[in-house]
């Protein structure tokens, strides 16, 4: 007599959905400040594919997640893992079938690195005077959705920005750099 | 303006973020100074910077896409680019190696990658981590895009997988599997390999389990495989993530004892006083989805819920209150309702619909909290999350007779002031179909004409055709429903105007036949049907009126299927009117020159499987029912690679007075090529109430034996045959399932004119459910009123049926059953045709 009760709740499980073993973790990572604005954002899937709807996640994230400190949320069907610190709120998000321990590792790692890098002083300001710190840091721990790395001591090493200037002597880079910008230039200008 | 602000923020120092007012034009202007010669680093960098933080901001991404879609175009430059890339993955700085890697794989394709195939292969096996792991990331990127490229490393992903780095591991054992996931002899080598040497790290082992239970779902294994030991080994592993997954993993598994998950069970208990907020998350979620299935397995882990059930991760307490609910006794049921009520509007939407799921399995298990359950369920309803609610509302309604009343009360209030017309219309709807039959239909009026005089279009008209339902029904109620009507006749909208004028005019006539088939039971015909043999009629202009016999039934009735209540995210896609299975079947059928002029489809069958599973040949059967004929499609598939198979039929022997006419041959039966040939048969005209009939079924070929690997046939054939099971043929493939809303009104509408009644004892059966259950499978009707449900500790049940017979006769079948060692069965049949009456009597004894 108990399977209509089965019926109903599985709705929300998927129950029988096998999912197909894969690499690809994380969905998003975020960075907001304390007005719920966008610091950084960087979607690794097509769930939110416009500027538009991404925005109003990210709106709809914030209220449900910036009085309580609680770590863990399910939101519009997804697992939101999440840290806030001073003024700043970090997020990681995934499918609401991933392992909710393997998000946890990627936020844990992204702000001890962040931490390490602006020498405990994890704030908005400092923040946004290392900004390409933050870029590296991110595209050390995740690529395309997949977990590149996990342990912050690696991840400040490989990101390698502090100290002193780094030194270009590698001509190709600046090659590349310029050939870059040249093209930007005219395709703005055209 | 912009430069005010600026320097304003400057000023009052904090707070202000530099980035903000960036233009692009500016940026641009700055990026000059790549040119100069020394190269300043530290400021370029500051513009890479603010690049790439334009390049995030909205305004400039599509700015972005144009950019990088002109730059495409010249391959010169993306030469350099390539080429420079090329040289930093292979030089001597690691920190930039891992990253060009990335960078190069991003902008590369197909043919680019075999250029650069030999630096990938030695990247994989670098030795330095970083590297490996980039070039096996971007490897499994690649996949997609160059599949056949990709492939060859395999050995060099082999090689990685044993890299004594644990990302490296992780990210080698995922390319591995996507490359040979198609293979499961492959995937379970590797898995045998790795499960035996161990991982270091916790992610691969979490792939790893992922894997095993993926193969142990599809090759079914039994839970004595070795798989399943591996899984379970894994609970022991001294990393969370990997006890979760592993727990998890055998909490996802189909078919689980209690006895397999108590280990896993155990370890989530363990995990609920983590001091770890998503750890608590994860270990109550998972208990709550072994509650669903095995309430006794999560008991012995109540007193940790109750602890979370104050948890300040409101996630976490609603889910530990909802698993207790499922476990819990009905005396704790009070006291949990009263806990969640107290944050309920603290909780996310998501986790609002567990709570009403929740609430509409716990109003099922004990009906006599009702009450209680109603309470919390319209006090929630002044939130914000309606939908579901009044789903549950209307479910525990038609679940259980006792609520009735007062849910429709709750109903009535909810309408007085609801935004939602999809709701509003449906509420209106119940209302027409239960209001009427409640003790004091008079009280629902009010609130109906209400709708009527104060809202938009759709929900007038429905407000319109919910009122002639009680006139119909109520005839002391029918003067002042006519009252109202002639209100709504001088309506603005037409649709509503023309729904009162008619209605208005059904109910004039005051006949109990015309308002059961118009007002209450409604057109029972499939709507593509209905449009297709319209616009045939108008194609072939004739003196005959349109027959509506002649329109296929609509296969699958409707509503009072159960309410499913779903996450509100999936319910936002726009319902389609897909065509159903037999107006595909249909449509196959009519396409067919010799089945022209047999009439419309009426019904077809579920398939019947002829053959055992894993023959030679598979052969399924699909009975279509005409009006004098039925046609038997048979799915063929030739499972043999050494043979083609051509010219097959299926030779059918009947045991009574049924006439083969045709056989319709499939060409060709290639290996593995599914196809299907037909069987057209006669029924006897002569003696309509022969309906049953065994048919004695050969298939058969000729054989032309080809060579496996080509398929290339050999000339000469030779002729065999190949004997299939009997196919029986049942009074329920003569009778399409139709549902009649308003049973009581059918019965009056068909009239007893051709009732015939008779009492049979079912011997061999030994529960009322028992009973219903075989009499709705032998007969192929559908119940209605709900009544295929029988409630508890009853020694009587009155089970209501409806269908249409071949020839478009509505029948009706009022079964009486009381128990008393075995099942006594009182019958009565209507139907507006004597000798359908006959026919479904003779059937049943």
């Amino acid at each position: 007599m108990d399977s209509p009760i089965l019926v109903i709740s599985n709705l929300f499980f998927h129950d029988g959905i096998m999912l197909e073993p894969s690499l690809y973790t994380v969905k998003a990572v975020l960075i907001l400040d304390n007005d719920g604005d966008r610091l950084y954002a960087k979607y690794y899937d097509d769930t939110y594919p416009t500027v538009k709807e991404q925005k109003a996640f990210e709106k709809n994230i914030f209220n449900k997640t910036h009085r309580t400190d609680s770590e863990i949320a399910l939101l519009e069907g997804l697992t939101v893992v999440y840290k806030s610190n001073i003024d700043l709120f970090f997020y990681v998000i995934g499918s609401s079938h991933e392992n909710e321990l393997m998000l946890m590792a990627v936020l844990n790692c992204l702000f001890d690195s962040l931490s390490q890098m602006l020498r405990k002083n994890v704030e908005r300001r400092a923040l946004l005077e290392n900004m390409e710190g933050l870029f590296l840091a991110v595209d050390e721990i995740v690529d395309g959705g997949v977990v590149l790395e996990s342990d912050p001591q690696q991840v400040v090493h490989r990101v390698a920005l502090r100290g002193d200037d780094v030194p270009l002597t590698e001509q190709t880079v600046t090659q590349v750099l310029q050939s870059a910008k040249e093209q930007i230039k005219w395709s703005l200008l055209r | 303006m912009i430069k005010k602000f600026d320097k304003k923020d400057e000023e009052s120092g904090s707070g202000s973020n530099p980035f903000q007012h960036l233009e692009k034009s500016a940026v641009l202007q700055e990026a000059r100074i790549f040119n100069e010669t020394p190269i300043n680093p530290r400021r370029c960098l500051h513009i890479l910077t603010k690049i790439i933080y334009l390049l995030n901001q909205q305004t400039l991404r599509r700015m972005c896409y144009l950019t990088i879609k002109e730059m495409a175009n010249i391959s010169e430059d993306v030469i350099i680019v390539t080429s420079s890339l090329t040289k930093d993955m292979t030089g001597k700085e690691d920190v930039y190696r891992g990253p060009a890697i990335r960078a190069l794989c991003r902008i590369t394709d197909t043919t680019m990658l075999q250029a650069i195939e030999r630096y990938m292969k030695q990247a994989i096996v670098d030795k330095v981590p970083s590297v490996s792991s980039s070039a096996l990331v971007s490897s499994l990127h690649m996949v997609k895009m160059s599949y056949d490229v990709v492939k060859r490393w395999v050995n060099e992903a082999q090689e990685a997988a044993s890299s004594d780095n644990i990302m490296v591991q992780y990210h080698a054992l995922g390319l591995l599997y996507h490359l040979r996931k198609n293979d499961r002899l492959a995937v379970t080598k590797m898995l045998n390999k790795f499960t035996k040497s161990g991982l270091k790290s916790p992610f691969a082992y979490c792939m790893l389990i992922r894997i095993a239970s993926k193969l142990l779902d599809e090759t079914e294994g039994g839970h004595d495989s070795p798989l399943f030991d591996f899984i379970e080994s894994c609970l022991r592993n001294k990393n969370e993530m990997v006890v979760y997954e592993a727990a998890s993993a055998i909490v996802h598994m189909p078919n689980c004892t209690a006895r397999e998950l108590a280990p896993a069970v155990s370890v989530l208990q363990l995990f609920c006083s983590s001091p770890k907020a998503a750890l608590r998350y994860a270990a109550v979620r998972t208990l709550n989805k072994v509650a669903m299935k095995h309430p006794s397995a999560v008991t012995a882990c109540n007193l940790d819920l109750e602890n979370l059930i104050t948890d300040s991760n409101r996630s976490i307490a609603t889910l530990a209150i909802t698993t207790l609910l499922k476990t819990g006794s009905e005396s704790s049921v009070d006291r949990l309702m009263k806990q969640i009520s107290s944050f309920v509007s603290e909780i996310s939407d998501e986790f609002k619909v567990v709570v009403v799921q929740a609430i509409s399995a716990l109003c099922q298990k004990y009906p006599r909290k009702h009450s209680v359950m109603m309470n919390f369920l319209s006090n929630m309803l002044r939130d914000d999350y309606k939908r579901a609610i009044v789903d549950c509302i209307i479910s525990i309604i038609e679940e259980n007779p006792e609520s009735k009343e007062t849910g429709l009360a709750h109903l009535c209030e909810f309408i007085e002031d609801c935004e939602h017309t999809v709701l509003a219309t449906k509420i209106l709807h119940l209302l027409g179909k239960e209001g009427p039959r409640t003790p004091q239909p008079s009280k629902y009026i009010r609130f109906i004409f209400n709708r009527v005089v104060l809202e938009s279009e759709a929900v007038r008209a429905a407000a319109v055709s919910a009122l002639a339902k009680f006139g119909a029904q109520n005839g002391d109620l029918l003067p002042s429903v006519l009252v109202l009507m002639q209100r709504c006749m001088m309506d603005s909208d037409d649709e509503v105007r023309d729904r009162a004028t008619f209605y208005m005019n059904v109910l004039q006539q005051k006949q109990k036949a015309l308002n059961a088939a118009y007002i209450f039971n409604g057109l029972s015909v499939s709507i593509p049907g209905l449009e297709k043999s319209l616009h045939q009629y108008t194609l072939e202009p004739s003196e005959k009126p349109f027959d509506m016999k002649s329109v296929p039934l609509a296969t699958t009735p409707i509503t009072e299927q159960k309410t499913e209540i779903a996450p509100v995210a999936t319910s936002k896609l726009p319902e389609k009117l897909a065509p159903s299975r037999q107006d595909i079947y249909q449509e196959q059928l009519a396409s067919i020159p010799e089945f022209q002029g047999l009439g419309p489809l009426f019904k077809s069958s579920e398939p019947v499987q002829l053959t055992e599973a894993e023959t030679e040949y598979v052969v399924r059967c699909v009975k279509h029912t005409f009006s004098r004929h039925m046609v038997f499609q048979f799915d063929c598939t030739n499972t043999l690679n050494d043979q083609l198979l051509q010219k097959v039929i299926v030779q059918m022997e009947p045991s009574e007075a049924y006439e083969v006419i045709h056989y319709i041959p499939a060409a060709t039966l290639p290996y593995s090529q599914p196809g299907s040939c037909y069987t057209l048969v006669r029924l006897p005209d002569d003696d309509p109430t022969a309906v049953s009939c065994t048919f004695s079924c050969t298939m058969k070929y000729l054989v032309r034996d080809c060579d496996p690997n080509t398929g290339e046939p050999d000339d000469d054939g030779y002729d065999d045959e190949y004997v299939l099971e009997d196919l029986e043929v049942t009074v329920a493939d003569h009778i399409q399932k139709v549902l009649k809303p308003n049973f009581g009104a059918a019965w009056e509408e068909v009239g007893d004119e051709f009732e015939k009644e008779e009492t049979f004892a079912l011997a061999s059966v030994r529960t009322l459910d028992e009973a219903v259950g075989n009499i709705i499978s032998f007969l192929g009707m559908q119940p209605c009123e709900r009544s295929d449900k029988v409630p508890e500790n009853k020694n009587s049940h009155v089970l209501f049926l409806a269908g249409v017979f071949r020839g478009g006769h509505d029948v009706l079948v009022r079964a009486r059953l009381a128990l008393a060692d075995g099942v006594t069965m009182q019958v009565t049949v209507r139907s507006s045709e004597e000798n359908v009456v006959d026919v479904i009597l003779a059937s049943v004894g």
